[in-house]
């Protein structure tokens, strides 16, 4: 057993669980979205073990260190975060519909990685040689995750609150139908920002933190750190929307992917656009 | 009079209100993307060198938003402190408030009051005292969720009860959270310094070069660099590690030693050294073992690079060049052995790790490489920051504040007990400040429980 063929099974997963959840939704069995709960299960499992393997591949070629090193095992790691955060959402509230929105972004990460990204094991330079870049890079992505779930919660929102109007406050039914009512999903989109928002505050710090340790300076405004800070703020002045001046429903979701989109942008449009210190560059 | 009072206070709304911190935060964070796009510290002439855009737009944008450092321009400074006033005016508005629910809990409520709770319920107990229904509820009370403070007053009981009251002050944490790191950046840039220095192997610094100015920083101390090391991955160049011993030296005392690595710096009275980079000082030394052919003679000689050294019979030779790894096959010179006319032999490579090989060229001489001594400076960034404490103390209590904020509630319960015809009447009511629909879950066992208590009797 090997690593990339775990990764392989995780993909296959991953997308075969994304069409079983597009199947539910069409047919509203409980059986074909139990299956398709049970499917992203395996994914996930499968794609834990992966990034365990990879672990012990790298030990075994003398490298101590975890699998976070450049941007094919940070993508896999960001699929890992996404399942997480999104079966502990569906452990805890239970709206299976979701994964239907959800799964695409977990299965686009990991058919991107395999398809493009360099998969080879390589050694880090010294300077990324830490515990504080798995602690920083953990918090970032448990963060990251939260939000691409919120991200899909809101395009939910969006998509079935049209309808719903257009029905006049009648229930809307066909695939809309099985999605969670609006208020529910307006509530997790706020749920879900609100696990993402004080790990991505984590993530910063522990940057800094690093970032300190091993320079002297805790923040410098490089491309990648001004981002993260960008992302933040934008959160932020979504939670106080949310708070103080009650922007619920469209506009909150309409806020929520537009974080995401920043978010991704922080993630990899810093590397692959703009230029930074970070090592993720270049693919 | 009054005009005066009202521009005061508009000024003062305005800089209390929520409206003008999400504008802001949205301003921080559109603006921010301007340096991220232009390299900061870059001059215009080498961004538009660079990619080729249009000069005369670049020195616009320098001088009029200063670009090239706009995150220490005045307006990016001035949005800043907008930032942090909005948020202190706001914080001194409110803050009163809060405490006052929290020190001063309304112990004794009304009607009117449990109509405003959206959890509430009633129950009649036929039969009992006032005292008898009290105590049981203040048992329930106790076991269930909190001792309640009890006052009798006109006739009637009222019970208080509250939990994580605490958490109503975990926004004021967060929020002060940040002025505390703003306050920390500020005493890092007012009392701190960020400079480097160099030390060749074996030799010591008392003073360093702050980034950006002239005049050298002398330190009231000195550091000496004992050894400098380099571990490369395999045979490639690409360094695995590198280290140096250092050694902090006091009016001529040792006082701390250290090894430092990347991300493995050495701290002295609040000023810490890091391994930042390296490089050579002054040429190699080559040491050789040389047989003549003709005599099988050996003798021992050390060249520097460059240097012709002279070897028995008048003819010399020089190392033109030298690698630590010469395709696979490890360190290696390049060299010329000259005449004793002073006629330029042809360049040739001698490998420290084949000793034999160079026998195989057939000259006059047979050169094994037997060492190879190169030295090194270590290059070290150093930094003062007094700041540093007071914004991971700030860091700190933003993840606690923020954690208090969203996952802690202030929960409140409400209970009067009254005489009701010829038994007890009971009014319960609750409240949290946040997360209702789990207040409500469990509002509703403990209103069963209630009932469930009243009804034994
Ligand atoms: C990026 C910086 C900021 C962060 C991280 C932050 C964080 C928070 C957090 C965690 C909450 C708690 C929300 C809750 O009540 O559950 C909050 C609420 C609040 N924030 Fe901020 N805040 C920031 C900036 C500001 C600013 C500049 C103001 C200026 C007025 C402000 C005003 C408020 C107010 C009024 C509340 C509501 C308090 C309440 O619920 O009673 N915040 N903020």
């Amino acid at each position: 057993m090997t690593s990339s063929l775990l990764f392989n099974i995780t993909t296959a997963a991953y997308f075969i669980a994304m069409v079983v959840f597009i199947v539910y939704l069409a047919s509203k069995s409980e059986q074909v979205g139990f299956g398709a709960t049970i499917i992203s299960w395996i994914g996930f499992i499968a794609n834990t073990g992966a990034i365990g393997l990879r672990w012990r591949e790298a030990y075994a070629m003398g490298y101590q260190q975890a699998p976070l090193s450049n941007l094919y095992e940070s993508v896999v790691f960001f699929a890992w975060s996404i399942l997480l955060i999104y079966l502990v959402f569906d452990l805890k509230y239970k709206y299976r519909a979701i994964g239907a929105f959800v799964m695409p972004f977990a299965f686009g990460g990991m058919i991107w990685a395999q398809w493009t990204l360099d998969a080879t094991i390589a050694p880090l330079v010294p300077a990324l040689q830490s515990n504080w870049l798995t602690y920083h890079v953990i918090t970032c992505f448990i963060g990251y995750a939260a939000f691409a779930v919120a991200c899909g919660v809101s395009i939910m929102y969006l998509i079935k609150v049209g309808k719903e109007e257009a029905a006049s406050g009648n229930p809307v039914g066909g695939i809309l139908g099985m999605f969670p009512s609006v208020k529910v999903l307006d509530d997790l989109n706020y749920k879900a920002i609100m696990v993402g928002f004080p790990m991505l505050t984590l993530g910063i710090i522990t940057g800094a933190a690093w970032a300190n340790y091993a320079w002297g300076t805790y923040w410098s405004w490089d491309p990648k750190e001004t981002w993260s800070l960008i992302v933040w703020f934008i959160y932020a002045a979504f939670l106080h929307a949310r708070f103080t001046r009650g922007w619920v429903g469209r506009r909150a979701a309409w806020l929520s992917i537009f974080g995401f989109a920043a978010t991704i942008f922080c993630y990899l449009g810093v590397n692959l656009v703009l230029s930074g210190l970070h090592s993720y560059g270049g693919g | 009079m009054s005009k005066d009072h009202n521009l005061i206070d508009s000024i003062w709304d305005f800089f209390c209100s929520l409206k003008l911190a999400i504008i802001t935060l949205i301003l921080l964070a559109g603006t921010s993307i301007i340096g991220t796009v232009i390299e900061q510290g870059m001059t215009p002439e080498e961004m538009a060198a660079k990619t080729g855009w249009s000069l005369d737009t670049l020195k616009f944008l320098d001088k009029s938003i200063n670009a090239f450092d706009m995150y220490h321009s005045w307006w990016f400074l001035s949005l800043m402190g907008l930032f942090a006033v909005n948020l202190i005016c706001c914080s001194i508005k409110r803050f009163p408030h809060v405490w006052k629910t929290v020190r001063e809990p309304r112990l004794v409520v009304d009607d009117g009051f449990f109509r405003s709770l959206s959890n509430v319920e009633e129950v009649v107990a036929a039969k009992g005292t006032l005292d008898g229904v009290r105590d049981q509820v203040v048992n329930l009370l106790k076991n269930r969720f909190a001792a309640p403070v009890i006052t009798e007053q006109d006739g009637k009981i009222h019970l208080y009860a509250e939990k994580g009251a605490l958490s109503r002050f975990g926004v004021y944490i967060t929020h002060s959270s940040i002025l505390i790191i703003f306050i920390g950046a500020m005493i890092g840039n007012l009392w701190g310094y960020k400079a480097y220095v160099n030390i060749v192997e074996g030799s010591a610094i008392d003073q360093v070069w702050p980034r950006g100015g002239k005049e050298p920083i002398k330190l009231d101390f000195s550091v000496r660099c004992d050894n400098f090391d380099v571990e490369f991955y395999g045979d490639s160049q690409r360094p695995k590690e590198f280290s140096s011993d250092l050694v902090v030296l006091q009016n001529g005392q040792e006082v701390l030693k250290k090894k430092i690595e990347v991300n493995d710096p050495l701290s002295f009275n609040g000023i810490t050294f890091y391994q930042s980079s390296y490089g050579p000082a002054g040429d190699a030394t080559f040491r050789f073992r040389v047989r003549e052919r003709a005599t099988g003679k050996t003798i021992d000689v050390a060249a520097r690079q460059g240097e012709h050294v002279p070897l028995p019979g008048g003819a010399s030779f020089a190392v033109t060049n030298s690698t630590q790894s010469y395709d696979r096959f490890g360190p290696a010179v390049q060299m010329h052995v000259n005449t004793a006319d002073g006629q330029h032999g042809n360049p040739f490579i001698v490998l420290q790790n084949f000793p034999e090989f160079d026998a195989q060229r057939g000259g006059d001489y047979i050169f094994s490489l037997t060492g190879m001594e190169q030295s090194y400076y270590t290059g070290l960034q150093v930094a003062k920051d007094p700041g540093v404490w007071v914004v991971w103390l700030g860091c700190f209590l933003m993840v606690a504040g923020s954690c208090g904020a969203f996952f802690l509630s202030h929960r409140r319960l409400w209970v009067t007990i009254q005489p009701l015809g010829k038994g007890v009447g009971v009014k319960l009511g609750g409240s949290a400040h946040r997360n209702q629909p789990a207040f409500a879950l469990y509002f509703d066992t403990l209103r069963k429980d209630l009932n469930d208590a009243l009804a034994d009797k």
